[in-house]
């Protein structure tokens, strides 16, 4: 693993931690539409985590589970 | 001032919100997007059929519905079904050659050909696979709830028996979740005419292949650890860790290796892969959902590891524009095997001695590269919606230092895909 790689992620999350407004409860109009969900779509997700498992060797990272299949 | 429970809060007030558009009819569409609150004994049903063919290779039709009910206010389970049906031809791992070339099928039965200079294809892939999910939502406390998961699936020659669990904690004003997670596997590998001893000849038609069984088990486990957080009112981002150590059969009991003349590079006969019997499997998972007035960006970034060598960066981007109700979302996915497996090679060469083998193009370096667009139009109670994107495998087609003839072969042939997708979901 580049540790460059886990120095920019590591960055990446405490600024976006530092930097990030206390939205309210009543502010949350835009978060709480379902575009905003994380996995608003979760058969999109699943037929998608099922295609690239069956055809790269890189996986993980959405969720745990998965695979579960031959896929030779 | 702590509020008690923010959650119901929030729910009231995304009923007042969504109460308050349906008041106005010019922002009918705008009530679409809103989700609706969970009321307990209510029902969503979400569908789904994939069409996806490889150009002269496999073809698959997999339809998929998940149901969920919600129990309670907070509580609810899912449950979805998936069938997955396979056909067409894989490529078996053997190289191409200037003469043609016969090969025998898994089972033992028969004999497929190859014409000359043409990446072998094993053309008796046929599978059916049937899959049940279960999802058990359910609160502890007011700010965290857990996630039961369990599923089953079978195929002809695989069958796979899992379930975990998913705690998250929301900190903060419910501005930051922390989020841990474990899941266990056990799969079953059957494969047709038996668990091909690694490395062992593949033997001429009607000659039976050494076996070393009938079946083999793996086990495979998955830690996650993520954080979610609100960056302001129209930004939401993520971070996961998840690890996944697996052992046991990890070879795939249909892949051959050539091995070939080290001077003409004319395979001289074919074996059995064989991989290790552990593997690390590591990512590093960032996505961000950013909203422009009624559109969203969404964007993530995965850095893959694992101790066979082989690392990945894979990059999704998608568009949602929305069109005043239906929504148009362009998709790009590029994902780079930066470093294949050190055990990847695409052919061995006689009287070269190693410990693993596998000529396996996934372990390969290579490329991806994903486009596409769906449309989605809200329905009654739900959405309708089609996808349509084509997927371009690439490698290398001439390796260096190849002998003789598998100088001039192509021994990484693009895989070209197209990926059609219709789904339907609706409530009740």
């Amino acid at each position: 693993m580049n540790p460059l790689i886990i120095a920019a992620l590591l960055c990446a999350a405490l600024l976006s931690s530092c930097a990030s407004e206390r939205v309210q409860p009543w502010e949350r109009d835009v978060l709480a539409r379902k575009s905003m969900q994380l996995d608003a779509y979760p058969l999109d997700t699943y037929l998608d985590e099922h295609i690239y498992y069956s055809k790269e060797s890189a996986t993980g990272g959405q969720g745990i589970g998965g695979g579960g299949c031959g896929c030779n | 001032m702590q509020l008690k429970k923010p959650e119901s809060i929030l729910r009231a007030l995304a009923a007042a919100t969504c109460g308050l558009f349906a008041a106005a009819p010019v922002a009918q569409a705008q009530v679409q997007t809103l989700p609706r609150p969970a009321q307990p004994g209510q029902w969503e049903v979400e569908s789904a059929i994939l069409f996806y063919s490889e150009q002269d290779r496999v073809t698959a039709i997999e339809p998929v519905v998940r149901m969920k009910k919600q129990l309670s206010e907070d509580e609810d389970i899912a449950i979805k079904l998936v069938v997955d049906s396979l056909t067409g031809s894989s490529p078996s791992g053997a190289v191409p050659s200037t003469t043609p070339q016969t090969f025998t099928s898994p089972s033992g039965n028969q004999t497929y050909n190859t014409p000359a200079n043409t990446i072998p294809l094993d053309p008796t892939f046929l599978d059916t696979r049937v899959a049940l999910t279960f999802d058990w939502t359910r609160p502890l406390g007011a700010e965290r709830r857990i996630v039961y998961t369990g599923h089953a699936s079978k195929e002809y020659d695989y069958t796979s028996i899992g379930a975990g669990a998913t705690v998250s904690q929301d900190f903060n004003n419910r501005n930051t979740t922390l989020t841990a997670g474990l899941s266990y596997d056990a799969d079953q590998v059957e494969p047709v005419g038996g668990v091909p001893l690694g490395f062992a000849t593949q033997p001429a038609f009607p000659g039976v292949k050494t076996t070393a069984g009938t079946s083999e088990n793996k086990t495979v486990f998955d830690v996650l650890l993520g954080v979610t957080q609100v960056v302001n009112r129209t930004t939401l981002m993520q971070f996961n860790y998840t690890h996944g150590p697996d052992s046991g059969y990890l070879t795939d009991p249909y892949k051959l290796v050539s091995v070939v003349d080290a001077v003409s590079g004319i395979p001289l006969q074919t074996i059995y892969e064989k991989r290790p019997e552990d593997r690390a499997r590591n990512a590093l998972y960032w996505r961000t959902l950013k909203a422009f007035d009624r559109d969203v960006l969404n964007v993530s970034y995965r850095y893959y590891w694992d101790d066979w060598g082989v690392k990945g960066h894979t990059v999704d981007l998608r568009y949602r524009r929305d069109l005043g109700g239906s929504y148009l979302e362009p998709h790009l996915r590029f994902s780079q095997q930066a470093s294949a497996a050190d055990f990847y090679r695409p052919f061995l060469r006689a009287g070269e001695s190693t410990q693993f083998a596998s000529a396996d193009y996934r372990l390969a370096k290579m490329s991806t590269v994903t486009a596409g667009v769906k449309y989605a139009i809200p329905a009654k109670t739900g959405e309708f919606s089609a996808r349509l994107e084509y997927m371009l495998q690439t490698g290398e087609d001439h390796p260096a230092g190849a002998p003789g003839q598998l100088a001039g072969q192509d021994l990484f042939p693009d895989t070209k895909a197209v990926i059609v997708q219709f789904s339907y979901s609706f409530g009740w």
